[in-house]
C-alpha cells in the first residue's frame, strides 16, 4: 500500500499507509494526525484540511478545481503548493508523497 | 478505587468527536458507546447527497476507520436502546435488560425524522431520510421506481430531489409554504432553488399539503388537500426533525426545545453533558439560545462536552455554518439570518454563482453563498467582525470583499 509522509508544523513526522482511492485527509484523520481538522468530512466546504504538498509532488496530485482554489485562497497562509487534502485521492503514482501541515487550520 | 466510566448515548458525529476529545484530554477511564442503530459511526450529510446518488460507498461513509476505535479503546454496544437513566444511582437501563453504571454520561442522542401522520404513510415505498437504513431502503425502491414524490421542500427534500433525478427518477416536490427553504432562506435564495430544480426537470408544487398516500400494499400516489392527485411509486418525507430529548426529560434533566446545556455542554445534572442536534445551548456570538441541526455544531460542541467530563471548562462559541450540495451547485451558509432587515445581492442571482448577504442595522448577520466559496469564507469574517458595512460596496463586484474586512 502506498505511503504518505505528513510533517506537522513542529516537525513531527507521520508515515502512513494510504489506500488507493482514499483521500490524503481521511488517512490523517483516521490516524489522528495533529494539524488536520476536516470539519466537513471531505465535502470541500470548510478548508480545514489544508496542506502544503512538497514541490516535486504537486503536479502529480492532479488538477485543482475552481471551488478548491477559491477555498485555498481563504486559508490562513495559502502557498503555491497548497491543496485541500480531502481532494487529493491516493494513487500508486503518489507513493512516497510528502505533505506539510500548516501551523493552524483556523 | 472503581474505574471511571463514561457512557455515551448515540454514535454519530458528536459521539465520535467526544470520544476522541476525551482521550486527547487524558480521560483514562472506560468509554462505552450505546447506539440504537446497528452500524458503526457513519456520516449523515452524504446520505441525501453522494451516497443516495450512488457516488459513494459504505466505507467512504464511515466517520473513522475501525482501527481508530481500537486505538481509543472504546466499547460499542450497537443495536441497543437506552430506555432510562437513573440519575440518583447513576445507571442507564438498556432494552435488553442490562443496567450499566456510569461516572459521567454524554447524551448525543441527536434527532429523529418528524413523522407525517397521514393515511397511507405505512405503505411500501414510503420512506423518511435520516439513517443508513432509510437510504438503503430508498435506493432499493429507486431501482424500480419511475416517479417519486418528495414531501417537504427543505434541504433534505431538495438534496433528495437532486440525487433521485441523477438516478433517472422523475421527481415531484410538494411544499406546504409559498416557497422552498422557507425556514432558512430569503425569497431570492428560494427562487434560485426553484429555478434550479425546475431546469433539471423536477416538478415543484408550492402551497401544497399532502393529505393522504394511496396505494394497495405499495404506494402509488399522493392526494393533496386541494384535491390534486400526484403519482409516485416512491415517496420520501422530509419535513424536519424532532430532537431526541425524551430520555433526558424522563430522567428529570431540563429540556426545552432540546436538552438544555450551558456553554460548556453541561446539562442540569453535574455528571451529564449533551452535544449535537439534541441540545439547546447559548451562543455568545449570536447572543441567543438555540438548537442547531448541523455537523459543525455537533463536532465543536462535543469538544466542550469532553472537556467538561474531564473537569476542564472549555466554552463552545462558534459561528454556525451549513452546506448543501444539489446538482453542481454548492450552497454554503454562514451565520443565522434570523432578524434580518435587509438583503444585498453580490453577483447575478439569475446565474449559478452569487452571494446573498443578510443584514441587520447595516451589519452582516449571515450569507447564502451559491458556488461562491471565497465569499463564504470571507462572509464568516465579516459576520464575526460585527462592524457596519456599506451596502453598495458589498454589492459591488469590482471591489474585493477582502477590502471590507478590517485589519485587526
Amino acid at each position: 500500500m502506498p505511503l504518505v509522509k505528513y510533517i506537522e508544523h513542529d516537525g513531527t513526522e507521520h508515515e502512513l499507509h494510504v489506500e488507493v482511492g482514499q483521500s490524503v485527509m481521511q488517512a490523517a484523520v483516521d490516524n489522528m494526525v495533529n494539524g488536520i481538522v476536516a470539519e466537513c468530512g471531505g465535502s470541500c466546504v470548510c478548508a480545514t484540511c489544508h496542506c502544503y504538498v512538497d514541490e516535486i509532488w504537486y503536479e502529480k496530485t492532479g488538477e485543482v478545481d475552481a471551488m478548491e482554489r477559491e477555498m485555498i485562497e481563504c486559508t490562513v497562509d495559502p502557498r503555491s503548493t497548497s491543496r485541500l487534502s480531502c481532494q487529493i485521492k491516493m494513487t500508486d503514482e503518489l507513493d512516497g508523497l510528502v505533505v506539510r501541515l500548516p501551523e493552524s487550520q483556523f | 478505587m472503581t474505574q471511571q466510566k463514561c457512557i455515551i448515548v448515540g454514535a454519530s458525529h458528536s459521539a465520535v468527536q467526544l470520544m476522541i476529545s476525551l482521550r486527547q484530554s487524558g480521560w483514562g477511564g472506560d468509554i462505552t458507546v450505546i447506539s440504537e442503530e446497528p452500524y458503526m459511526p457513519y456520516q449523515r450529510p452524504p446520505l441525501s447527497k453522494a451516497y443516495l446518488a450512488g457516488d459513494s460507498s459504505d466505507d467512504k461513509l464511515a466517520l473513522r476507520a475501525p482501527a481508530v476505535y481500537e486505538k481509543l479503546n472504546v466499547n460499542f454496544k450497537l443495536g441497543l436502546v437506552v430506555t432510562a437513566i437513573d440519575t440518583n444511582n447513576k445507571t442507564v437501563e438498556l432494552n435488553n435488560g442490562e443496567t450499566i453504571g456510569f461516572t459521567k454520561l454524554a447524551l448525543c442522542t441527536g434527532a429523529r425524522a418528524r413523522p407525517l401522520p397521514i393515511p397511507g404513510a405505512d405503505l411500501q415505498g414510503v420512506h423518511y431520510l435520516r439513517t443508513m437504513d432509510d437510504v438503503k431502503a430508498i435506493q432499493q425502491s429507486a431501482t424500480t421506481a419511475k416517479t417519486a414524490v418528495i414531501i417537504g421542500g427543505g434541504y433534505i427534500g431538495l438534496e433528495t430531489a437532486a440525487s433521485l433525478t441523477k438516478l433517472g427518477v422523475a421527481v415531484t416536490v410538494l411544499e406546504t409554504e409559498s416557497r422552498l427553504l422557507q425556514r432558512v432562506a430569503s425569497e431570492i435564495t428560494s427562487d434560485f432553488y426553484l429555478r434550479l430544480h425546475q431546469e433539471q426537470g423536477v416538478t415543484i408544487k408550492l402551497n401544497t399539503l399532502a393529505s393522504a398516500l394511496t396505494g394497495s400494499g405499495s404506494v402509488s400516489g399522493v392526494v393533496c388537500a386541494d384535491g390534486q392527485m400526484v403519482s409516485g411509486d416512491l415517496v420520501i418525507i422530509g419535513i424536519g426533525v424532532i430532537a431526541n430529548t425524551e430520555l433526558a426529560s424522563s430522567a428529570g434533566i431540563e429540556v426545552d426545545n432540546g436538552i438544555l446545556v450551558n456553554e460548556f455542554a453541561q446539562t442540569s445534572h453535574p455528571d451529564i453533558v449533551a452535544a449535537g442536534d439534541c441540545t439547546n445551548h447559548p451562543n455568545s456570538i449570536l447572543k441567543t439560545n438555540l438548537r442547531l441541526e448541523s455537523v459543525p455544531n455537533a463536532t465543536e460542541q462535543a469538544k466542550a462536552a469532553a472537556a467538561s467530563i474531564c473537569g476542564i471548562e472549555k466554552p463552545y462559541a462558534e459561528l454556525p455554518w451549513f452546506w448543501s450540495d444539489q446538482y453542481d451547485v454548492k450552497l454554503q451558509i454562514a451565520g443565522i439570518n434570523q432578524g434580518y432587515t435587509d438583503v444585498v445581492i453580490r453577483g447575478d442571482n439569475s446565474s449559478r454563482s452569487f452571494s446573498l448577504f443578510y443584514l441587520q442595522d447595516n451589519r452582516v448577520l449571515a450569507a447564502d453563498c451559491i458556488n461562491r466559496p471565497k465569499d463564504f469564507m470571507l462572509a464568516k469574517k465579516l459576520i464575526l467582525q460585527g462592524k457596519t458595512v456599506d451596502e453598495q460596496t458589498l454589492a459591488d463586484e469590482t471591489v474585493e470583499l477582502q477590502k471590507l474586512i478590517q485589519a485587526p
